[in-house]
């Protein structure tokens, strides 16, 4: 008797599947809604907290709809050439709202940042915003950036001297070298898993930070140094690293002490033990204590079927206790001057604190992530991950891994024709490995 | 005469689905592997073959397949003999043996990762026993022969059964007269088995490794669970070059080298273990 009625029930169940399927899809083409096309908050949690939480008092119709990077930009390009338009508003970071701008895709936004201007966005961030054309592009929206975190346990064995928020390579290594010598374990940890973002470690700390750039310092004594320091470095890091992709995980277990990761993927050992943790920017090299600020902006797409409602949603969104519901939901931090409550969770104050601390440094050397690299983005990391592989894992020497890995920056650069980003000097062509 | 179309309009729908759904993007594949940049050519195999990775993925594509089917179908062999002199009791024991049957290679992952990691349940128990002082690795690039163990433990325990159910198959199909006439000239149970018993498992038994090859040739989400980057192989690099890196021209030559592997595996395996007409039960 279970057998037919359990068949039916799951008929059933599968027929309202498909019911609440079409409804779904259906809501998603609704024409008077505002489409949100966003490349970030996009896993599942974090896109119902922008629908649930952040835009609940909006009083506009929206769809919140998310997009791979590369998947976003061919589709604003797509409804640019067809005409077509169907996405409003669209959220990405400043690297990728750059090459829409580029081909025209993105309506010039003066009026509304001239409205906008009792937020108190910074005028560098407003700036960026300009994309270089002397017109508003995009309005940021929020910022992120990666720090460190260690385990109070292992402040007692910081080399004599040294200082969290001084800290330098040459100090970090020589930290983690006694916490080694004292606990018999290597606790300092990167998330070079294949899911982590160790290369933008790579890209916009040490390398910065030891040549004073990305592309074209690539080779050379600099880079050198910078690689034989940081395999230096890796002989006191939990060889579990290269399964890690998310730091928080060891840093709670306890497997490492000392990490480097994104903010998002710290939060939440930082809330789950705050007491436990201390927080603090990315170490200095001999060119500055080099960071990479992550910035995400709101643009209006030239043709879009709605532009009031998106500017309406660009202006709640830069709403100061929006964008502190923001930061508390997902762990993106406010651009515009917005008092953090005294009630604000003790986990996200050691963010907000290092992530200050790291702005606010007095050697700070911003370096922005890859811009104009479109579908070689991937490619470009991966000569980062090849040569840490090569000669931080396999022990091949640094002057050898580089000339022949600059080769093949140097084809991704030529074929993409990619000028260069800050921290290297602006460049009239193509971004080159000197 | 309409009777003579029936069993061809019966057959077209299947034959529809799969030309559409895997003999179109088979092609497609194809023809995305030999274009590079603008003109056809091997330049995606050139690059595959000078990354870094591929001599790595093809030793350990071949070490896994190497040691682990031939693992697996002792271990099945030896599994359907036991079960064939159970008098009571064997449904349910083929049952419990054919479990991990119903558990997907990355379920079965995540459940080894549970158990090797640092604080996974083997340290515990080690530490326990006292054999251990403090969270030993096993899973990293400096232990690289624990790795190779692990997914190969891991991989015997998940996919054993299939070649289980098809070997107690091919045994239940076994005529007894055969058995009871080498009783009568004295054979020992080894002589049975390897005389008799084998022989006549030989088209199970290619079935079995056909599957068996393949599949642990695409070998996937198992090896990315178990060993992520430390241990490339073929088609975890494929999915690298399509998703990290973003170069679809290297991923499909990747594919495209996994399928030459197992075609010829499988051609192997049928010229080498044919079973002549006259020797078919």
């Amino acid at each position: 008797m279970t057998t037919p009625r359990f068949a039916r029930r799951s008929l059933l169940l599968g027929a309202t599947a498909l019911l609440a399927g079409t409804g779904a899809a259906r809501a998603q083409g609704s024409p008077e809604n505002t489409v949100f096309l966003s490349t970030q908050l996009r896993p599942l949690e974090e896109a119902q907290n922008v629908r649930e939480v952040i835009l609940k008092g909006y009083a506009g119709k929206f769809d919140y709809v998310v997009d791979e990077p590369a998947s976003f930009a061919v589709r604003v390009e797509a409804e640019m050439k067809s005409g077509h338009h169907t996405s409003s508003l669209l959220g990405a970071l400043h690297g990728e709202l750059q090459p829409l701008e580029a081909i025209g895709a993105l309506a010039p936004l003066d009026d509304l940042a001239a409205k906008l201007t009792d937020r108190g966005i910074p005028a560098p961030l407003m700036k960026l915003g300009q994309l270089g054309t002397g017109h508003q592009v995009y309005i940021p929206w929020m910022q992120a950036t990666y720090f460190m975190a260690a385990n109070k346990q292992a402040l007692p064995f910081l080399p004599s001297g040294a200082k969290l928020d001084t800290l330098t390579y040459d100090q970090l290594s020589q930290w983690a070298a006694n916490v080694q010598a004292k606990t018999g374990k290597r606790m300092l940890g990167f998330p070079a898993g294949p899911k982590g973002l160790m290369h933008r470690f790579f890209e916009g700390f040490l390398y910065p930070a030891y040549t004073g750039g990305v592309v074209t310092t690539f080779r050379g004594p600099a880079a050198e140094t910078a690689w034989t320091s940081f395999a230096e470095i890796w002989k006191h890091v939990n060889p579990n690293s290269t399964n890690y992709n998310f730091m928080q995980e060891p840093l709670l277990s306890g497997d490492v002490w000392i990490a480097f990761d994104h903010v998002a993927r710290l939060l939440d050992a930082l809330r789950q033990k705050p007491d436990d943790f201390v927080t603090f920017p990315a170490p200095s090299g001999p060119k500055g204590r080099a960071y990479m600020p992550v910035l995400a902006g709101l643009a209006i797409a030239k043709g879009a079927p709605d532009p009031q409602g998106a500017a309406a949603l660009i202006d709640y969104l830069s709403k100061p206790d929006v964008q502190i519901i923001t930061a508390r939901s997902v762990g993106f931090f406010p651009v515009v001057k917005a008092e953090l409550p005294a009630n604000l969770d003790p986990g996200l104050k050691l963010a907000v604190s290092a992530i200050s601390a790291t702005q606010n440094a007095p050697d700070a050397l911003p370096s922005l992530l890859p811009i104009g690299l479109g579908a070689k983005g991937g490619e470009f990391d991966k000569v980062f991950m090849d040569t840490f592989q090569l000669i931080v894992l396999r022990g091949q020497k640094p002057h050898d891994v580089l000339e022949k890995q600059a080769e093949t920056m140097k084809a991704i650069l030529a074929e993409t024709g990619a000028p260069c980003w800050s921290p290297d000097p602006p460049s009239a062509g193509a971004c080159a490995v000197k | 005469m309409r009777s003579r179309l029936i069993p061809y309009l019966l057959l077209l729908p299947s034959l529809l689905f799969l030309t559409a759904l895997f003999f179109v993007p088979l092609v497609q594949t194809v023809a995305l592997a030999f274009h590079g940049g603008d003109s056809f050519g091997l330049a995606n195999f050139t690059r595959m073959a000078n990354d870094l990775n591929f001599r790595d993925a093809v030793v350990n594509t071949f070490s896994i397949v190497l040691v682990v089917v031939p693992l697996q179908l002792a271990i099945a062999l030896g599994m359907a003999m036991m079960l064939r002199h159970l008098k009571r009791g064997r449904d349910v024991v083929l049952w419990i043996w054919s479990i991990p049957l119903g558990i997907s290679d990355l379920a079965a992952g995540l459940v080894w990762l549970a158990i090797l990691t640092d604080q996974g349940y083997l340290n515990t128990l080690l530490f326990n026993l006292g054999l251990i002082a403090g969270p030993e690795s096993w899973l990293t690039y400096e232990t690289p022969t624990a790795l190779f163990v692990a997914i190969i433990v891991a991989e015997a325990w998940r996919a054993t059964a299939i070649v289980l159910v098809i070997i107690v198959a091919g045994v239940q199909l076994l005529p007894r007269e055969y058995g009871e006439a080498a009783d009568v000239f004295g054979a020992t149970p080894w002589q049975r088995f390897t005389r008799i018993t084998l022989p006549l498992l030989k088209p199970s038994i290619q079935t079995a490794l056909i599957l068996r090859t393949v599949l642990a040739f695409e070998m996937f989400a198992l090896v990315i669970s178990l060993g992520g980057r430390n241990f490339p192989v073929l088609v975890s690099e494929a999915y690298q070059w399509q998703y990290v890196n973003q170069d679809t021209g290297v991923a499909a030559a990747y594919a495209v080298v996994v399928m030459l592997i197992s075609l010829a595996a499988t051609l192997i395996y049928l010229r080498v273990l044919r079973t002549p007409r006259e020797q078919m039960l």
